[in-house]
């Protein structure tokens, strides 16, 4: 297997596109890099513009302006078959069998029929779909159908795979299962762009971000550095006894398991600690508060409303 | 395999499959088979019945006008008084009488009886009296073959000249239209059909957001041209179909239901050019059919604008006897040039008169680059609203987005 990250150019490089639809911008000025061998995570709240985005990544549609380079080139029509997209709403062709709908959507993809064929084979037979091969898409549950088209989405081996809410609908099982070959893909160094607005997900899942509101980027960088930028001066600790009364600290709030101390300005955690450390009390648990994404999303999309 | 053969190969083959296609496909061989049956079983069931004689009554009172009594399934009867000829027809001897006044070869009035309420003499009725009363009054007078030529004294027997002055291998009339007029016909629902199945088609896959997964891996050009060639295959087979199972049919009908049948020519070129103007034709509805799936938001309201592209289709039809006495107005041939009603109108006016080649050719060349301009038309309106999920754009913003290119 070739590596995918050994690439020079970045997966994705989006340069100030722009898109409107009847005079109102959906896409607005938007600009980022998706590296080779990440996750990256498109976030944003419903109608922000995240589908729009993916679908001229995709050259569905094309911008009013701006420029596109998926895999290092302007796409043609034969780099899309180094691509795999799992749209926001699932459809295949309902009154067809299973292997038909694989196999035809493979071709389109460049994979030949016998080679189709093999490989639906092995990732039905990994997605425990097998026994629904002979099924037509109709008889199918949703998140079957849905387990369907992620198999479609991947069986040509692409470079780059791009799912816009991918486990959205899905019970709990068939989320993990994706899951987990989202993991296996990233192994074999399959660039993956996540659009959702499960935050849960991202921060599982992604390790860069861009968080776009109203068609404009409100946030992007590594998830770390975002949450390191959004952290409140605040520190986590469980201990054993009580704490009484920490320099520096202006408040406490107790919740279950551990306290969080807001800090002044003036104090830093490492202070903290070291003044915990000479009470003598066992701590079992110090960190450094990191808002949860959700949050940060909430702030984040609540100032954006407020400009 | 090619992208747009592997569209054309699928679309060819779900269509194929599809219950409503292979319905209309066989439904007119069917119904022609079941009509002709349904002929075939009337007539053993049904015998002719009986030609009922009219029996006429008159009163000569001239005199000599005794023969030719006979005309066709019109009896006349001669009476010697309007007395008795009354009392028969009163009854019912008789179903009506006219009587041959002395002052008849002074004012040519002859006054008939009659228990009907009738708007005027029936023409068949007249018809008899007329041939009674002249055959009478020339027996004598001329020989009996002139009698024959006064009563029937036109036998028009046409022949068309070439311009070398030869008979013409197309001779015309009626049998000449029937093969086209039907062609054309059929062609007409075979392009709806087709509209129809590329707008639902396409409507569903953007419905249920599939046209996504299909446009992430082949461009828009070759998905339009794969599905637009692959309905075409398939309008070809119906056609096909329809074409193989006419002359059967009309062996089967002219062996049963007459002579009429047997008078069918095939215009010439008609085959060659009939091919072409279907497969020009078709492909112009089905790229129009994709455009209009492009901007449209469901099924329902795609078939509303389809319609309104297709109605048009049917013009010559609907006109169909202006084109047997004026087949060269203007009117006729700019329906030949115009793209929408080009295809119909040129194969009816094959079948009715000559149209001169420079009409067919600039027919031709409207339609083709019609199509190239349609197909551009259409890849841009594609890819600019294919997404606008829930309303449909307005002409003028169609307008501006295509000249922004």
């Amino acid at each position: 297997m070739t590596d995918k990250t050994s690439h020079n150019t970045p997966a994705v490089e989006v340069s100030h596109i722009v898109k409107s639809y009847a005079d109102k911008a959906v896409v607005d000025d938007l600009s980022f890099v998706v590296n080779r061998g990440e996750i990256f995570g498109i976030i944003g709240p419903n109608g922000a513009g995240k589908t729009t985005t993916i679908r001229m990544m995709l050259d569905i549609i094309k911008p009013d302006s701006g420029e596109i380079a998926v895999l290092g080139e302007r796409l043609r029509e034969d780099s899309k078959d180094r691509l795999g997209y799992l749209p926001e709403e699932r459809g295949l062709y309902r009154k067809l069998p299973v292997m038909d709908v694989i196999t035809y959507l493979a071709s389109l993809k460049g994979m030949d029929k016998r080679a189709a064929e093999v490989r639906a084979d092995e990732l039905l037979e990994q997605t425990g779909m097998m026994p629904h091969k002979g099924k037509k898409i109709e008889e199918l549950s949703r998140g079957m159908s849905q387990i369907i088209q992620f198999i479609v989405t991947i069986i040509h081996d692409p470079e780059l795979v791009i799912l816009d809410e991918p486990l959205a609908g899905l019970d709990p099982v068939n989320a993990d299962l994706l899951r987990g070959m989202f993991a296996g893909l990233r192994e074999r160094g399959t660039t993956l762009i996540l659009s959702t607005h499960q935050m849960n997900e991202v921060e599982e899942l992604c390790d860069r971000v861009l968080m776009i509101n109203r068609g404009r980027q409100v946030l992007y960088g590594s998830l770390d550095e975002i949450k390191a930028r959004y952290r409140s001066n605040s520190v986590r600790v469980g201990c054993e006894g009580k704490l009484g009364e920490v320099p520096g600290v202006v408040a406490q709030r107790p919740h279950r398991g551990y306290v969080e101390l807001m800090l002044d300005d003036k104090t830093t955690p490492r202070q903290v600690l070291e003044h915990l450390m000479g009470t003598g009390l066992t701590i079992n648990r110090f960190e450094v508060a990191t808002p949860p994404l959700n949050e940060i999303f909430l702030r984040v999309v609540g100032e954006s409303r407020h400009e | 395999m090619n992208k747009t053969l592997l569209i054309l190969k699928h679309e060819f083959f779900h269509t194929l499959r599809r219950k409503a296609y292979i319905v209309i496909t066989l439904i007119v061989p069917v119904l022609a088979l079941l009509a002709i049956g349904i002929f075939q079983l009337v007539s053993v069931i049904i015998q002719p019945p009986e030609v009922e004689i009219t029996t006429i009554g008159y009163v000569d009172e001239i005199g000599g006008y005794d023969g030719y009594t006979v005309q066709g399934r019109i009896e006349l009867v001669p009476f010697a008084a309007t007395e008795a000829a009354t009392t028969a027809l009163l009854q019912g001897e008789i179903n009506e009488y006219f009587v041959i006044a002395p002052s008849y070869y002074e004012t040519g009035v002859i006054n008939r009886y009659t228990l009907e309420k009738q708007l005027e003499t029936p023409s068949d009725i007249a018809a008899a009296i007329k041939r009674f009363l002249t055959s009478n009054m020339l027996t004598g007078k001329v020989p009996e073959a002139t009698i024959a030529l006064v009563e029937a004294p036109l036998n028009l027997v046409a022949t068309r000249l070439t311009e070398t002055g030869a008979p013409a291998t197309e001779q015309g009339g009626w049998g000449n239209l029937l093969l086209p007029a039907l062609f054309s016909f059929l062609l007409a629902f075979s392009i709806i059909f087709s509209a129809s199945y590329m707008l639902s088609g396409l409507v569903a896959e953007k419905e249920n957001r599939l046209i996504e997964v299909l446009l992430s891996s082949v461009s828009t050009r070759q998905l339009l041209t794969g599905k637009v060639l692959g309905l075409g295959a398939t309008g070809l087979i119906q056609v096909a179909v329809w074409l193989v199972s006419l002359p059967l049919l009309f062996n089967l009908a002219s062996s049963t239901i007459g002579g009429f049948f047997s008078a069918i020519q095939i215009p010439a070129n008609f085959v060659a050019l009939g091919l072409v103007y279907f497969i020009l034709g078709y492909l112009f509805f089905v790229v129009v059919a994709a455009g209009i799936g492009a901007i449209s938001t469901n099924t329902q309201e795609g078939q509303q604008l389809v319609s309104l592209m297709t109605m048009p289709v049917f013009i010559p039809f609907w006109f169909g006897s202006l084109l047997f006495i004026y087949p060269n107005n203007p009117i006729w041939v700019f329906l030949t040039i115009f793209p929408i009603t080009a295809p119909v109108t040129t194969l009816l006016r094959l079948g009715v008169s000559d149209v001169p080649v420079w009409q067919v050719v600039v027919s031709l060349l409207v339609l083709a680059l019609s199509i190239v301009g349609m197909l551009w038309v259409t890849i841009r309106v594609f890819k600019t609203y294919l997404m606008m999920y829930g309303q449909r754009p307005r002409i003028g913003e169609i307008i501006r987005s295509l000249r922004r290119g």
